[in-house]
């Protein structure tokens, strides 16, 4: 379970997240929708632990744990996935080698064995084939020359690979085609279970069709100003921002 | 199988700290006293009962150098190198002299098993028993090695399976004895004893080095592999190796090192030679990983090294590859003469410098028969405060029509205390020849960084991730164990380099 309590936080001495209580327990998948510039990118690289970004108050709780006092990758040895806006790119680095070595460190944190490339390369191949991606994707070098709806699916592919316990997915939606977001959202869906937690964030209602959530959650000038049922992505959809921030109008 | 994963095991493994192969091994020397002059030089070559023409070479060469002075256009700083400081000769004690390793010294055996390096180094020793034509283990490719320690080598395997092809391969002062008239007509062809400072140092003083010929048609059945480690306080290194490599013909040359963790710095000036007659193919790989001096730039290995191809035959082609991240100093232009018209140069190069590392490296490719072509592929990774320069030459002579060259140079910064500097020389006197020269110089990001950690990786493992994609163009061109093992060095020296 994420606990979110008065988080603030401020990126080159500017305030961008202005106490941000939120809580998304288990199994379950809250939306988080606002304007450009209310704290949504923000908020993902505060929880994942990006440099540049300082916390300025509140607290921060995954699991029990205070995930703000950790390294990025002691966050996602504990499980938590960030699905980036703009996938990096890595030359000369091949898409299974960094799949498999950040799966196997995640393991070797978590005291689990280690996968050999036979066994890891069967499993990638597996989920590959569920998300439509040619094999040869894992071929490639990370991100290097793939398309946005390419990075997206791996993107997808990596965090259905590291079976994340909280998967943030920062505007996954962003520049895919409709054909590409259905094969996102059934990514997503697919892990949804008790154990699979999601905090989706996005500009538009459309990826909401296609990952239900159960909690939407709007975000503007760095706060929660409205809570409520997936109705409220559709009700945002109809009346736009403006009418739970004044101000954006 | 993905290396880099191993790669990143390996650093977990080597994270005590430290040089990793930093130890000396505790056998008897026996030494010659410190300094230089014609009676040492005549001391080696009678411990090495040489001909008179080889002392006489020798000699010369030591006239030569006596009139030279150490060139100083490379960026690079050091203390002078007092050269009456150093032992010109040393060799561990020994009965008879081994003929197999058996008969070696078990102390010595220890070493190598502590060198520790995996794959290749327990395949030969374990294969020694059992290496009188026995078939390769499953798939391990078949790797011979002539061990030098210090300046004598002592252990050569492998050498009735090579035999069988008609492969010479044997440590340099062997062939002496046994090939007088090869290593006569050979020697020095390449780099002549007067060809620079260090050269004509080298072969006043060379104590020894691997010999190898390759008879006409002949490919070679295996890798041939050296490792050289310097082994005695203030000895200087003198090696020098001679491939030759007849009409037809392919060989695979390996050639790796370790170096255990000295205060005072040491002097190494190899001089390698090799020559391709028509239609042969000499491939020379190299992983050097000697004592780079500590983090604060102490100590070290000064290594002036002179390795030259020549491409003598038609359409023959020399491949030079390699992985440089040890030693303080690094002053190294692996080089081929294409002579021959059609024949082939290429160098593929990860200079890697951490620290207080100096490198300049690079090489110079002399096109003189037509159609000659070369390939320069060169990565630059600087990190600490160290400098690290690529320094390359391509010529193309009046008569070279239609000589081809394609140069990439990339400089990768770790941190901002350290620098990388291209300094290409392109002299064309053939208004048909084609040149390409690109270069970059990049950083690693912070958001490739965040990337990879919040997929799980640590900082360090991240940068060795991305250092090993920035080389993947040369590591590539590695035989494949080899690259695995310069995989985890190029991870391991850069241990400390970031956060």
């Amino acid at each position: 379970m994420l606990q979110i309590n008065g988080l603030k936080a401020s990126i080159d001495g500017k305030s961008i997240l202005n106490g941000i209580d939120l809580t998304v327990p288990q199994g379950e998948v809250h939306a988080i929708m606002g304007p450009n510039g209310s704290g949504k990118s923000t908020l993902s690289y505060v929880l994942s632990g990006r440099e540049g970004y300082e916390v300025d108050g509140g607290t921060a709780t995954f699991g029990g744990q205070d995930i703000l006092a950790m390294e990025p990758e002691e966050r996602a040895a504990a499980g938590l996935f960030l699905a980036f806006q703009y996938p990096v790119e890595l030359p000369g680095v091949n898409n299974a080698n960094f799949l498999r070595t950040a799966l196997n460190a995640q393991r070797r944190a978590r005291g689990e064995a280690e996968l050999d490339a036979v066994q890891f390369l069967k499993l990638a191949r597996a989920e590959a084939k569920r998300l439509s991606m040619p094999d040869d994707m894992l071929k490639r070098n990370v991100n290097v020359g793939f398309s946005g709806g390419e990075k997206k699916r791996n993107e997808v592919l990596q965090m259905a690979l590291l079976r994340p316990k909280l998967a943030i997915l920062d505007e996954t939606d962003s520049g895919l085609d409709i054909d590409a977001l259905k094969i996102v959202a059934d990514g997503v869906n697919a892990l949804r279970g008790p154990t699979f937690s999601a905090l989706v964030i996005t500009h538009y209602q459309r990826l909401l069709d296609h990952i239900v959530p159960d909690r939407v959650h709007i975000l503007a000038q760095g706060r929660i100003v409205k809570s409520g049922g997936p109705e409220l992505a559709h009700a945002l959809e109809a009346g736009g921002y403006a009418a739970f921030v004044p101000e954006a109008a | 199988m993905p290396a880099v994963a191993e790669t990143l095991d390996t650093v977990q493994a080597a994270t005590e700290g430290g040089y990793k192969w930093g130890f000396s091994t505790d056998i008897e020397m026996e030494m010659a006293p410190k300094g230089l002059n014609e009676d040492i030089i005549r001391l080696i070559s009678a411990r090495k009962n040489e001909p008179q023409w080889l002392l006489d070479w020798r000699l010369a060469a030591y006239a030569v150098w006596l009139k030279m002075t150490e060139p100083e256009w490379a960026m690079l700083n050091h203390p002078p190198i007092d050269y009456q400081d150093l032992h010109y000769y040393a060799a561990p004690k020994k009965k008879a002299g081994p003929k197999s390793l058996d008969e070696v010294d078990p102390e010595l055996l220890r070493t190598y098993e502590k060198l520790g390096i995996p794959l290749r180094e327990r395949a030969i020793l374990a294969g020694v028993e059992g290496a009188d034509g026995a078939p390769a283990d499953g798939d391990r490719p078949q790797v011979a090695m002539d061990a030098v320690f210090d300046s004598v080598s002592v252990a050569t395997t492998f050498k009735s399976t090579l035999a069988k092809a008609g492969v010479i391969f044997c440590p340099i002062s062997e062939a002496v004895q046994e090939h007088p008239e090869l290593v006569r007509k050979y020697l020095g062809s390449v780099v002549p004893t007067n060809d620079n400072y260090f050269a004509a140092l080298n072969s006043a003083v060379f104590t020894d080095g691997s010999f190898v010929y390759i008879p006409k048609g002949v490919r070679c059945p295996m890798e041939l592999s050296t490792y050289f480690r310097i082994n005695a306080r203030n000895t200087g290194q003198f090696e020098r190796t001679l491939i030759i490599a007849e009409e037809g013909s392919f060989v695979s040359y390996l050639e790796g090192c370790t170096a255990p963790q000295r205060d005072e710095n040491q002097l190494h000036a190899a001089v390698v030679e090799l020559v391709a007659f028509d239609d042969a193919q000499i491939k020379y790989s190299t992983v050097q990983n000697w004592y780079p001096g500590d983090s604060e730039g102490k100590g070290g290995i000064y290594n002036f090294v002179t390795k030259r191809g020549h491409c003598r035959g038609a359409r023959s082609k020399i491949s030079w590859t390699q992985v440089e991240t040890g030693s303080a100093i690094t002053w190294k232009y692996p080089s081929c003469v294409l002579q021959g018209d059609d024949s082939v140069g290429e160098f593929y190069s990860v200079a890697l410098t951490n620290n207080y590392q100096q490198a300049d490296t690079g090489t110079k490719m002399i096109h003189i028969g037509k159609r000659t072509k070369s390939t320069i592929v060169s990565k630059g990774i600087s990190a600490g405060h160290s400098n690290n320069t690529y320094r390359g030459l391509v010529r193309i002579d009046r008569r070279a029509d239609g000589a081809r060259n394609f140069t990439q140079c990339d400089s990768l910064l770790i941190g901002d205390q350290c620098g990388a500097h291209t300094v290409p020389y392109i002299e064309s006197r053939n208004p048909t020849a084609k040149l390409e020269h690109e270069a970059t110089t990049s950083k690693i990001a912070e958001d490739q960084l965040f990337y990879c950690r919040q997929r799980g990786l640590s900082e360090e493992d991240a940068v060795g991730l991305i250092v090993n994609g920035f080389c993947k163009d040369v590591l590539k061109e590695l035989p494949m164990e080899f690259a695995v093992e310069a995989q985890k060095l190029l991870a391991i020296s850069l241990e400390g380099s970031v956060g």
